[in-house]
C-alpha cells in the first residue's frame, strides 16, 4: 500500500464504481431483511450459555460509504452475562459504539450493515434469537422492550415539542398496548420516582428544555427501564454532564441495576468510569478487541500493547508526579486499516509478524483473553 | 500592592453580564463575583469547577477580552484595570456613609502591547483556526500584529522553528486546518500563542476535546514548553486527574466564586471545604481496587441558576453543614497556613 498519495483522495470515478457496487449489496441486504415472512427457524438458535443475556459471536458490521467499506466492527465476540456490568472502551472511531448500535438494529441504513457473525439474544428456554438475522419487524418487539439504550447527549435524544410525560408513555403504549391509558400514566410517573425525580408530577408535564442535563438523562433511563428490560446499553451516558452530576448517574444506574436485576453495557472512553462501575472490561481498537477479562485483569495485569499503553497515558494516582507516557502517533483511519494488528503502526515493540498477520486471541486465564502477538512470543519461550 | 513576587495579580475580579428580562428589564448575570488569585512566574496555576461556574470568564476577563465590571488586574508590576473600588483587610467593599463604595483612581490602559505577554489557547481547536488561512499564516499573524519580523524570510524561519516546537513538521505549513487531527490543530493552536514570546499563557479547556491517548501528548508538550520556556498558565479544565498532573496549585470555583486555593497535592490530600470534598470523591479514579473502597460523597440536586443565586455563600443550598450564617453572608477567603485558602464558615 504506497502512503505517499493522500489515503483518503479517491476519484469521481472510482467513487461512481464503488457506489454502484455497494447500492446493488446493500438493495439484496436491506431485502433479506425486511422480509417478514421469513421462516423463524432462520433466526433462532441457541444460547451457548444459558447464563448470558447477549452473546457476541464474531460480529461484522460494516459501512458502505462512497470511499470505501469501512469495517467499523470487524469480527467482535464476547458475552453479557445476566446481571453484570460489561463495559467496554476505546478511543473515539473504535468501533465500540457500533458494536452496542448492531444490537439494537439502529445502524444508519442501507449504508451500514450488520453483515457477519452471530448476536445471539436470550429469550428463555435456552432459546435465542439472533439479531443480525432477524427480520425488522421482530426487532422492533424487542427493542426498546427487551433491549433499550441510553445516548451521550440526552437533549437530543428526547424529542423537544413533546412533554416528558408523552414521551414516557409513548413506549408502554407501544409495548403493551393492553394497558389503559391510567395504568400507562401510573406506570409512568412510578419509573419517574425510581430514578429519583422529586417532583414527578411536575416533571410529567415538563418539556425536555426545561430540565437540566441530569434531570434529562435521568428521563432517558425512565424512559429506557420502562419495559423491565433484560439488558440497558448505556452509551456514553456520562460525558456530557459535569463530575458531580456524573456521579449522581452512576449511583442512579447501579442502584437500579440491583432493584431491577438488568444487565448493563457501559461505552465509554473514560477508564475512570469503567473502573468504577464494571465487572467485564472489552477494550476495542480499530474495531476489534484487543483486549477481554475482568477489571482487575484489564488494570493490573494488561496483556495487550494497547491496553498497556492507555493505562501509562493517563494520569493517576500513582504516576501523578511523573511524566505521562503517550502513545505516539494518531489513531488509524477506518478506511485504510493496516494487513496486521491495527494497532501495530503505534506500537513500540510491534514484530515483523504483527505486519503480516491479525493476532489470535490468546487466553490467559479463564477469565482473560488478549489478542497480541507479544503473549504469542512469550507463551514460546516459555515467560 | 504590586508584589514583584508575582507575574499575575487579580484582585476582586467581577464580571457581571445584563440579561433581558422581559419589558426593558435586565437583571445581571453574575458570571465572576469578587475573585481573587495570583500567579508566578513559570508556574501553572490550575482552575476548575463545573459547567457554568465562570472559570473560562475569569480567563477571558483577565485578558480583558470581556470588560471587567470591577477588580483590579495586575501584570508584571503593571496595573491595566482598576475600577477603583478599596475593600477593607476582611475584603468587604469600603462604602461611604450613602452607601455608595468609595472610589479610588480607575485605571484602564490600551491592551495591545500587553497582548504580546499574555496570550490564550482556546478550547475547540475545530472552531479556533480560521478555515481560509494555512498555518503558516495562522501562526504568522501574531507576528505581523505585533510587527515582529522585519521580513518575510524571517518571518517564515520564525513560524519553522515555532512548528518544530511543537511538533509540527515544516511540510505541513501551507496546509489548512482541516487537513489536520485534532491533536495537531490544538499544537497549531498553542504555536500561535507562543509566537510573539508571552510570559503568560491562559489554556481554557486545551485537551478536553481530544482523545485519551492523544491528551497525554499534548500535557507532556505543555509541561516540556513550561520547562524550555518558563511560561506561566492559568490551566481551566474540567478533569481533575488532569489539571492535578499539571498544576502547581488549583483553585476551585463555585457559581463565580472562588471557594478554595491549594497547592495541588495538598488540594487533593486534604481538602477542606465541602465543595471540594464531594468534587474530589466524585471523579471516578482509574483504579478498580480503589474504585471499590472509596465512598463516593454524593451531591444532591443541581446547580442553582446563576441568575437566581442564593444569598450568603452559594454552594449552601447543596452542603451538608450549612448553617444561618451561610445564608447570610459570603464567608471570607481565608488563609489556613501554607498557602491554603478557604471561604467556608463552618470548616
Amino acid at each position: 500500500m504506497s502512503k505517499k498519495h493522500d489515503s483518503d483522495y479517491i476519484s469521481a470515478k472510482k467513487s461512481r464504481q464503488i457506489s454502484r457496487f455497494n447500492r446493488k449489496l446493500t438493495k439484496k441486504l436491506e431485502k433479506e431483511r425486511n422480509d417478514a415472512s421469513k421462516d423463524p427457524a432462520l433466526y433462532t438458535t441457541t444460547m451457548k450459555d444459558p447464563g448470558n443475556v447477549v452473546e457476541f459471536d464474531n460480529v461484522c458490521t460494516y459501512f458502505f460509504t462512497d470511499i470505501g467499506t469501512v469495517k467499523a466492527v470487524d469480527g467482535v465476540t464476547f458475552n453479557v452475562p445476566k446481571r453484570a456490568t460489561v463495559g467496554v472502551v476505546g478511543e473515539s472511531g473504535c468501533g465500540k459504539s457500533v458494536t452496542s448500535l448492531s444490537l439494537m438494529q439502529l445502524l444508519q441504513r442501507p449504508t451500514g450493515q450488520t453483515v457477519g457473525g452471530e448476536i445471539r439474544f436470550n429469550i428463555g428456554d435456552g432459546k435465542a434469537l439472533n439479531i443480525v438475522k432477524a427480520p425488522t419487524a421482530k426487532m422492533q418487539e424487542i427493542r426498546g422492550n427487551r433491549v433499550s439504550m441510553i445516548f451521550q447527549e440526552p437533549m437530543t435524544s428526547l424529542n423537544p415539542v413533546f412533554r416528558i410525560g408523552q414521551q414516557v408513555n409513548e413506549v408502554l403504549e407501544l409495548h403493551h398496548p393492553e394497558m389503559s391509558e391510567e395504568e400507562v400514566k401510573a406506570r409512568t410517573l412510578e419509573m419517574l420516582e425510581l430514578v429519583g425525580i422529586a417532583n414527578k408530577e411536575g416533571v410529567y408535564n415538563m418539556y425536555p428544555h426545561e430540565l437540566s442535563g441530569g434531570m434529562r438523562q435521568r428521563v432517558m433511563i425512565a424512559m429506557a427501564l420502562a419495559c423491565e428490560p433484560d439488558i440497558l446499553i448505556a452509551d456514553e451516558p456520562t460525558t456530557a454532564l459535569d463530575v458531580t452530576i456524573q456521579a449522581q448517574i452512576l449511583e442512579l444506574m447501579q442502584d437500579l441495576q440491583k432493584k431491577l436485576g438488568m444487565a448493563i453495557i457501559i461505552v465509554t472512553h473514560d477508564l475512570g468510569v469503567i473502573a468504577s462501575m464494571c465487572d467485564e472490561i472489552i477494550v476495542m481498537y480499530g474495531g476489534r478487541v484487543c483486549e477481554r477479562g475482568t477489571a482487575d485483569d484489564i488494570f493490573y495485569r494488561p496483556a495487550h500493547e494497547y491496553t498497556k499503553g492507555l493505562l501509562r497515558s493517563i494520569p493517576s494516582t500513582q504516576n501523578m508526579n511523573e511524566r505521562l507516557i503517550p502513545i505516539g502517533g494518531t489513531p488509524i483511519n477506518m478506511l485504510d486499516l493496516p494487513k496486521g494488528c491495527a494497532f501495530c503502526p503505534r506500537c513500540d515493540s510491534a514484530m515483523k509478524i504483527c505486519l503480516r498477520e491479525q493476532p489470535v486471541e490468546m487466553e490467559i486465564s479463564d477469565t482473560h483473553h488478549a489478542s497480541c502477538w507479544m503473549n504469542v512470543k512469550n507463551a514460546k519461550e516459555g515467560k | 500592592m504590586a508584589n514583584s513576587e508575582y507575574l499575575v495579580q487579580v484582585e476582586h475580579l467581577k464580571e457581571y453580564f445584563s440579561v433581558r428580562s422581559g419589558f426593558g428589564k435586565s437583571i445581571p448575570l453574575k458570571a465572576v463575583d469578587d475573585v481573587s488569585f495570583s500567579i508566578r512566574p513559570g508556574e501553572t496555576l490550575g482552575l476548575v469547577g463545573e459547567s457554568g461556574c465562570g472559570k473560562t470568564t475569569v480567563g477571558r476577563t483577565l485578558l480583558q477580552l470581556y470588560k471587567p465590571t470591577g477588580g483590579r488586574i495586575t501584570f508584571d508590576g503593571d496595573v491595566l484595570y482598576d475600577s477603583g473600588e478599596q475593600y477593607d483587610e476582611n475584603g468587604r467593599l469600603k462604602v461611604d456613609a450613602n452607601g455608595k463604595p468609595v472610589l479610588g483612581k480607575k485605571v484602564s490602559v490600551n491592551m495591545l502591547p500587553y497582548r504580546k505577554q499574555m496570550q490564550m489557547v482556546f478550547q475547540d481547536p475545530y472552531s479556533s483556526l480560521n478555515p481560509r488561512m494555512t498555518v503558516e499564516d495562522i501562526i504568522g499573524e501574531p507576528l505581523d500584529v505585533h510587527k515582529l519580523c522585519k521580513n518575510s524570510k524571517e518571518r517564515r524561519d520564525r513560524v519553522m522553528e515555532l512548528m518544530e516546537l511543537v511538533g509540527l513538521n515544516a511540510e505541513h505549513a501551507m496546509r489548512y486546518p482541516h487537513e489536520f487531527s485534532g491533536g495537531q490543530r490544538q499544537r497549531i493552536g498553542i504555536a500561535r500563542a507562543l509566537a510573539v514570546n508571552p510570559k503568560f499563557i491562559v489554556c481554557d479547556e486545551p485537551v478536553s476535546a481530544l482523545d485519551v491517548s492523544i491528551q497525554a501528548q499534548v500535557v507532556n508538550m505543555f509541561e516540556d514548553l513550561q520547562e524550555k520556556l518558563g511560561v506561566a498558565y492559568l490551566f481551566i479544565a474540567h478533569d481533575l486527574l488532569v489539571v492535578h498532573h499539571i498544576s502547581d496549585r488549583i483553585a476551585v470555583m463555585y457559581l463565580g466564586k472562588m471557594m478554595e486555593l491549594a497547592d495541588s497535592d495538598e488540594l487533593n490530600d486534604n481538602p477542606i471545604h465541602p465543595y471540594t470534598q464531594s468534587l474530589l470523591s466524585a471523579v471516578p479514579i482509574p483504579d478498580p481496587e480503589t474504585a471499590r473502597n472509596s465512598k463516593r460523597i454524593v451531591l444532591e440536586g443541581d446547580v442553582p441558576s446563576p441568575l437566581h443565586m442564593p444569598s450568603g455563600c452559594p454552594f449552601r443550598t447543596r452542603c451538608r453543614y450549612a448553617t444561618e450564617q451561610c445564608a447570610q453572608e459570603m464567608p471570607p477567603l481565608k488563609d489556613r497556613g501554607n498557602g491554603h485558602y478557604v471561604a467556608c464558615w463552618n470548616k
